[in-house]
Order: C-alpha cells, then structure tokens, then sequence
C-alpha cells in the first residue's frame, strides 16, 4: 500500500502516518452508556452551545424583564388602582407565561438541528433512542431557569414579596420548569413536524399566546364572561399560574398542584414517545 | 488482516420510494469484510438511500439487509454497534469545536471523561487538527472539516464504516488526505463501503465496485472486470491550453469519429484501441497547431466504463455538484 505524501518533508509525512497507525489501531468499544448519562451528554451538548453564543440567553432574560415592566406599568393602575398592587398579583402569572414562551424555542431549535447531518450520526449510535431529545430539553430547562429567576429577582427590586419566603418562590419556580419540561414535548413534536423553523415558531406562538392570556395570569377571571370563564377554569395554565400563587404566598394550593403535576405527566407521556418516534422515522 | 468468513454487508433486492420516486428499486450487493467496496453512480442514482438503509437510519420497504449477520430492521441496535456513518452532510456539529465534537461521541461511545479527552486529543493530532481544535467548525475549511468528520467516525474502530462522497467538494490535496486515511483504515481491517460520483476515486480505492443507476446495481465486479467488458482502449489527450479543447474535439472526431471531455478542462479522450491510428491522430492534432501537454493510450478508464453501461456519460451529473475549484 502506498501511503503517498502530500505535504511537507518525507519524515513529517512518515511520522504522520505513524500517528495515524497509532489513532487508528484498534480502540475496543466500551459498554455503551446508561440512558441517564447519554441524556446528560447531549445536555452538555446544550450548553456548550449557550457558551460559545451566549446572546442566545438574550432571549430568556431581556423578554421577560420586558413582560414585567411593560405588564406592571402599563395595566397596573387600570387593573388594580396601584402599580405595586398590581405586581403583588401579576408577577407569578408574568413568570409563567415567559417561561412558557420559551419552550416554542425548543421545537424551533429542534427543527433547526434536523438540517444538519450531524443528527444522522445521532441516530445511527447505539444509545437510548430518545437521549438526544431528553438531553435538549434538560438543557432547554436550564434556561428556563434563567429566565423565572430573572423575572423572579426583578420583581424583588421592583417591590414585590414572596409570602412564602424565599422557599416559596423556589418551589414555584420548579414547578413552573417541571411544567415547562413537559410542555416541550408539545413544540418538539410540532418541530418534528414541520418543515421550517419559521414554521414551527408560528405555530407555536399561535398555540400558546391564546392559551396563556386566555388564563388568569393578567385578571380575575370573575370579571370574564362566562363562556371564557368556564374556558379559564379548566385552562391547565391557569392551574399552574394558581399554584405558582399559591406556593409563593404560602397558601393552599394541593388541588392545583394535583392538576399541574398530572397534566404535565400526560404531555410527556403522551409527547415523549411521539416525538421519539417521530425522530426515528424522519429520514 | 485476518480473514472473515462472514460477509460485511449482504443486501438482497432492497428497495425504498419517497413518494413516487423508487430512490432504490431492488438493490443487491455483497461486500467481502475487510475490503473497501465502491458504488459508483451519478447523483439520484439511490447510493446515499442504500447507505441510509445499511445504516438503519431508513427501514426498507421492501428486500432485506445483514451487516456482519446482523437483519438491519429486527437487529438495528446490533448492528448500530458495528458500524460508523460519514454523511455527504459533514456529519459533525458545526456549533461546537473540533474537541468538543470528538469529546461528545467518545462519551456517547461510552468512554470516560478522561478517556474520552485523551481519545479526542489523540485523533486531533493523527488528522493534522491540533491546531484547531479549540475552533468552532463552521470556520473550518472543507478539508478539514472532513477529516474531523472521519475522526468522529473512528473515536471507537467500527467494524464497517459508510463512507458517503466523503471528497466531494474538496480541493486536489485534502482529496488525497482523505484516501491516505481511507487507506489506513483499510489495512487495520475496517471493511468501508465507499459510495462515490467520482469514477477515479472507486479505481483508486476500491476492490469492487457496483455501478448504480436508477436504483439498481448495473454491473458489478473488479475494476479491471469493469474495464474489461467495455473491451476497447482509449487515447487519452492533455492540453496546454484549455481554450483549444474545442479545436482537439474537432480533429479527434475527425480522426476517430468521437471524442469526449474530461473533468479537467484541459484534457479529453476517445475511444481508440489501434496506436497506429492513434499516433496518426496526435501527430495531427499537432499539425492543426494544437498544442499538447501529454498523451497516453491505455485502457479505459472508469468514466469510459459508465458511458458505455449506462448510455450517458458520469459527469454530466457530476459537475452539477461539484464545489471544486479548477485551480
């Protein structure tokens, strides 16, 4: 066999060609690795990503300081006679709904992954089928982490108080990022399903933008018609923006939590599996 | 290399449609472990489904596929375990480094974080990426940006390695690069089955070949096999200046009654097995103030070969795709 230099030196091409050997000489395949920690890698996957373009958290953090802003000053006086009154109120809904808004971004960037043939070498690797896509979303929920903590200190500046502490408004942030969880599952079968990134950022926004202002995160839903009272009432999101309430300000909130936690077991359990499945076929 | 018995790959009447398009439509191969098989066929001719179908990244709808023994449908993972894809799409993470892509599969491999950092230096070095390897990949030129995606391909040895087009679009040496390593990889016992447009590249590398056309295997057998049954020599004609390829054409048919260009804009051939008539045809292409780099009589080469399979010439497809500067 002739190994035909194409560069420099006959020495260099030789010793080249020696590391070569060495690289190619058999490396024997390792036990493959548990589920939990293929998932974990396509994480890291994720956030080496936000490390080499961190303007991407832009999204996550300027929307929602936007949100609370626009939401307190705007509506405040209206809606509650008082700005701080109105936050006091507002801002566990405000982060529910940015947070929400942020899991589009994972059928979006599911989409987008899809045009690239790196995903066929996924696909072709000997792992947990759904690794690669439980990986994205534990990254995803790293931001959408940031994002409630962002709106969540904010609102602390601004004057709102957490009556449950600084335990409450923990524990209402992982609920709202359990829920999240879930819900991406919902954009990363519609990102699995549609052609563009554009197209499944459109429809998206048109899902969760009716949903999530057709709630009680901006008003009692007494003062609401009936028909679209009774459609608040049994809005999911409504649920978890009444949870979220209820574990920052130390109230009761057992049946509410029942509903999120239930309704965010069925996303994923119906959700997962489709969109696994739908990752295998599309070829 | 030691001897298997089994086979790498064996296909039988694999097909599989997009709609109305049958992509592949019946294809058979038999590829000996241990060898690099080409399949050779211009584009659309169904080589990357039949790859996809080998890879269990597309269930057949109809024919069956063994890899090392191994049903590509009821034992995919298995199979998955054995083999390593290179997509015509550089199948590496543009979003990430040079490093962190090796780093990423080694860990998914099942390596440890410290084996995984050593494996990824390791192959950086071989494949001439050190350099770079802290560089986001999407600033990598094309070359390299191939042979990180052969690296990727190698971070645990595969038993059988898909090669798809894995030089289209390169430039002359990162062309070379590349078959050195494929070359390599050959002779410490991968069995690669490399799918290729370029007729030159499958004579270069390849111990057999099956040509690909419409989703079929057309002819199929050794290089020299393949050259044989087109049964007739060549002239093949070098020119100084390209701008007088349509001037040889014109003397060429004249004097041999065909002529065909080549790739390299500075060269043609035509068909001709007598030296006589073809010492004639040079001396008067020389008469008619064509000026001449080199010439050769020889046997056909693999282009010849597809021409007369297949009644149209390879290129014709070819240079549709091809990124490749003539410099």
């Amino acid at each position: 066999m002739s190994t035909a230099p194409t560069s420099g030196a006959p020495t260099e091409a030789a010793a080249e060609a020696a590391a070569l050997r060495q690289a190619l000489s058999a490396t024997p395949r390792p036990p493959r690795p548990s589920a939990l920690s293929a998932a974990l890698t396509f994480g890291w996957r994720g956030m080496l990503k936000v490390k080499h373009v961190p303007e991407q958290l832009l999204d996550v953090t300027i929307t929602p300081v936007m949100f609370v802003l626009m939401f307190t000053y705007l509506f405040g006086g209206a809606i509650a006679g008082s700005t701080g009154d109105y936050l006091q109120f507002i801002l566990p809904g405000v982060l529910v709904m940015s947070v929400l808004f942020t899991t589009v971004y994972s059928g979006v960037a599911l989409n987008t992954d899809l045009t690239k043939g790196v995903v066929d070498r996924f696909r072709s690797l000997p792992i947990w089928r759904p690794a690669p896509l439980v990986g994205a979303l534990l990254g995803d929920s790293v931001r959408y982490l940031v994002a409630g903590t962002v709106i969540i200190v904010l609102g602390v500046v601004l004057g709102y108080r957490p009556g449950a502490g600084v335990g409450g408004a923990v524990a209402a942030l992982a609920l709202v990022v359990v829920f999240a969880f879930a819900l991406s599952w919902v954009f990363t079968t519609i990102g699995l399903l549609l052609r563009s990134p554009n197209a499944v950022m459109n429809a998206g926004f048109m899902g969760i933008f009716p949903l999530t202002f057709l709630s009680n995160v901006f008003v009692d839903p007494e003062t609401l018609p009936r028909g679209l009272e009774a459609f608040v009432d049994v809005n999911p999101i409504s649920h978890l923006v009444t949870a979220a309430r209820g574990l920052m300000e130390g109230t009761a909130v057992g049946g509410d939590l029942v509903v999120v936690l239930a309704t965010a077991a069925a996303l994923t359990l119906i959700f997962a599996p489709l969109t696994t499945r739908l990752y295998r076929s599309r070829g | 290399m030691t001897a298997h018995p089994t086979l790498a790959i064996e296909a039988i009447g694999l097909a599989k449609s997009f709609g109305a398009t049958r992509a592949a439509d019946g294809v058979d191969l038999a590829v000996r472990s241990g060898s690099v098989y080409g399949v050779l066929g211009p584009n659309g001719a169904g080589k990357t489904t039949t790859i996809r179908m080998l890879a269990t990244l597309l269930t057949p709808d109809a024919g069956s596929a063994r890899v090392f023994g191994h049903d590509v449908v009821a034992e995919a993972d298995a199979v998955r375990g054995l083999v390593s894809l290179t997509g015509q799409l550089a199948s590496v993470d543009e979003d990430l480094t040079g490093r962190e892509n090796l780093v990423l599969l080694a860990r998914l491999l099942g390596l440890r974080r410290a084996q995984a950092k050593a494996r990824a230096a390791e192959l950086l070095e071989a494949f001439g990426l050190a350099d770079a390897a802290g560089r986001l990949v999407k600033h990598y030129s094309g070359g390299m940006r191939r042979r990180l995606d052969i690296a990727a391909s190698i971070v645990v040895t595969p038993q059988l390695m898909f090669l798809d087009e894995p030089t289209t679009g390169l430039d002359p040496r990162s062309r070379n690069q590349v078959w050195d390593i494929i070359r390599a990889l050959v002779a410490e016992g991968t069995t690669i089955l490399l799918c290729t447009q370029y007729l030159d590249e499958a004579d270069q590398l390849a111990e057999g070949i099956a040509v690909i056309d419409h989703g079929k295997v057309i002819a199929e057998g050794t290089p020299a096999q393949l050259k044989a049954s087109v049964g007739s020599g060549a002239l093949h004609v070098r020119l100084l200046d390209p701008d007088q390829r349509p001037d040889a054409e014109r003397v060429l048919v004249q004097e041999l009654g065909a002529a065909h260009a080549e790739p390299d804009p500075a060269a043609l051939w035509a068909q001709c097995a007598d030296a006589d008539r073809a010492a004639e045809a040079v001396a008067e292409l020389a008469r008619s103030g064509v000026r001449i780099a080199g010439f050769s009589l020889g046997q056909p080469s693999l282009d010849e070969v597809f021409l007369a399979l297949t009644g149209h010439p390879a290129e014709e497809h070819a240079t549709a795709t091809q990124e490749e500067p003539a410099a």
